[in-house]
């Protein structure tokens, strides 16, 4: 549905997504995962056709983004980052003059918006201006205003953020039983959980590159293994892990081993560094991602 | 990307002006209600006040010569801050224009749509006025209904007037100098108050050129006077050509602005 190909966007020459391929399937829910500024704004930015590429290719359902904006534009749902909600007019109304900015006529846009008010229980609040709506709310608003005109993509710039965890989780099942009506979804996040929930697949981007792509479970073995065990890091654990050429990573105070086998290194360190507190856990796609982007506190 | 790429347009311009329409007539008591009480102000601050000592301006009643100047005012403030503050906060504070290109409609279709709002509106605005000053008997009907339509094109460049100083303004109080280094002049040396001539020659020069006022102004004097003159054709010829011109330029301004 959607194919990249060496795509690239500067800003005055700062490359804010650099040489990025990727390609979302009919049907699948494709989430971009990394920190704030890793470029995934950016990269829906130009997806939707509001932001010209600098490089590259993209194609979205087979046409070029350069030259059939309209005609793609028709075929999108956008949820933003940020809400852009009209502030002047009631909720109906919003989602009113949204169906007509699709040509979508009266009476089956006005069945729609009752549907749509219904699936997000907003029915309620139908003739309410927007500022006294809660936060959870107003993306509920947004996310039906995308689905006006029936897409066949959506896309979601990060869905739930500043969402209480009730709010959240109301969004998640509304994306999911999208997913199962047919409408191939693309989703940038920096929750880790949220990737992991809802994504079939994914990449991990930062500093507007793709670092790693796959299904979460797949990221997460090829690049960590299954399991993590964590103990002190201290010089001789480190040379007990070097003499069973384990795949090691250290933290300030902590050493962690990426594994496929976690009963065995458990093992030798009991054997060899006894009186260590230890522990073992699942991997998970935080592991990866910390991993990658390192720890080091973004703006 | 250039300055003076026609925009390529569709109908759904229309959906953008709806919008407008649609916000403006949910107050439309408040909306009325300036463009009713304004002339009312001017003409017995000016015209009954100062005109018991001006009887006559160049032959004219005081009250009649500044009549259709009201008019003239009046749809150059409506489409002109409409276009600049209206759209201003539209555009960076609501995020309305963000919106509605996430659907189909363009940017350039966006801020056409806006023009033409600002231009309806000095439609709508004049159209009050007329009664009010006909009731006082200050211009000829049915003359002086040709000013409805001539408003929707004087406000229109009003308007792409005001959406250039959108574009490049980088906040919204910046927005103060076009008003009072542009339209307070305007305001005051278009031919409005006196008549054009009694300005030294090089100034009448100047207002011919560089205030569009002047022509609007003489417009519609010609027309709730019901009497023609023989500039009508330059002044709305001038004011066509730079419609044009300052339409193009506003929208291409406007999309480098916003399309990154
Ligand atoms: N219009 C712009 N002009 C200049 N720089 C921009 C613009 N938009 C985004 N950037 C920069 O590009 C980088 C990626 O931004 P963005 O795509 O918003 O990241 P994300 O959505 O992953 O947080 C950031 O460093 C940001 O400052
Ligand atoms: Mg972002």
């Amino acid at each position: 549905m959607i194919v990249a190909k060496g795509l690239n966007k500067s800003f005055d020459g700062f490359v804010a997504v650099d040489e990025i391929s990727f390609n979302v399937k009919e049907g699948e829910i494709f989430g971009f995962l990394g920190p704030n500024g890793a470029g995934k704004t950016t990269t829906m930015n130009m997806i939707q056709c509001i932001s010209p590429k600098t490089s590259g290719t993209l194609e979205v359902m087979g046409m070029d983004v350069n030259t059939h904006q309209r005609e793609i534009k028709k075929f999108l749902g956008v949820v933003p980052q940020e809400n852009n909600l009209d502030p002047d007019l009631t909720v109906y109304e919003n989602l009113l003059a949204y169906s007509r900015y699709f040509n979508i006529p009266r009476e089956i846009a006005e069945k729609r918006i009752d549907e749509l008010l219904n699936f997000v229980q907003l029915t309620g609040k139908r003739d309410t201006l927007i500022e006294p709506l809660s936060g959870g709310m107003k993306r509920r608003l947004v996310l039906i205003r995308a689905l006006i005109n029936k897409p066949k993509i959506l896309i979601l710039d990060e869905p739930t953020v500043g969402l209480d965890p009730q709010a959240r989780h109301l969004i998640w099942e509304k994306i999911k039983s999208l997913r199962s009506r047919g409408v191939t979804i693309v989703l940038t996040t920096h929750y880790l959980e949220e990737a992991a929930r809802l994504c079939d697949r994914l990449v991990i981007m930062d500093y507007g590159k793709i670092l790693a792509e796959g299904s979460p479970s797949e990221i997460v073995r090829e690049y960590i293994g299954t399991d993590i065990v964590e103990t002190e890091n201290d010089p001789s654990v480190i040379a007990c892990l070097k003499r069973h050429a384990a795949r090691f990573e250290t933290l300030e105070d902590t050493v962690q081993i990426y594994t496929e086998n976690p009963q065995e290194i458990t093992y030798q360190l009991l054997k060899e560094c006894p009186s260590r507190p230890i522990t073992a856990r699942q991997a998970s796609l935080e592991d990866v991602f910390l991993k990658l982007t390192g720890k080091k506190l973004r703006e | 990307m250039s300055y003076f790429k026609f925009p390529e347009l569709t109908a759904l311009v229309w959906k953008v002006w709806l919008r407008n329409r649609d916000v403006f007539m949910k107050t439309y008591r408040v909306n009325f209600l300036p463009p009713l009480i304004e002339p009312l102000l001017y003409l017995f601050a000016l015209g009954f006040g100062l005109g018991t000592y001006i009887e006559t301006m160049d032959g004219i009643p005081y009250p009649r010569f500044i009549a259709p100047a009201l008019i003239s005012i009046s749809i150059m403030n409506s489409a002109f801050f409409e276009c600049t503050f209206g759209s201003y906060v539209r555009m960076y504070y609501q995020k309305t224009f963000n919106a509605i290109i996430a659907t189909p409609v363009s940017i350039e279709e966006v801020i056409t749509g806006e023009l033409l709002w600002g231009a309806t509106k000095s439609l709508i605005n004049a159209t009050i006025m007329l009664p009010v000053l006909a009731a006082f008997k200050l211009i000829e009907l049915p003359h002086a209904l040709l000013i409805i339509p001539f408003a929707f094109i004087a406000g229109f460049l009003f308007a792409s007037i005001g959406m250039c100083f959108t574009a490049i303004s980088p906040n919204i109080s910046t927005l103060n100098y076009p008003t009072f280094l542009f339209i307070t002049p305007m305001f005051l040396f278009s031919g409005t108050f006196f008549p054009l001539k009694l300005l030294p020659e090089p100034l009448q020069y100047l207002a011919l050129t560089a205030l569009p006022l002047t022509h609007v102004v003489s417009i519609t004097r010609a027309l709730t006077l019901a009497k023609t003159s023989n500039l009508l054709i330059f002044n709305l010829t001038w004011i066509l050509t730079i419609s044009l011109i300052l339409f193009i330029l506003s929208v291409n301004l406007m999309k480098k602005r916003l399309i990154t």
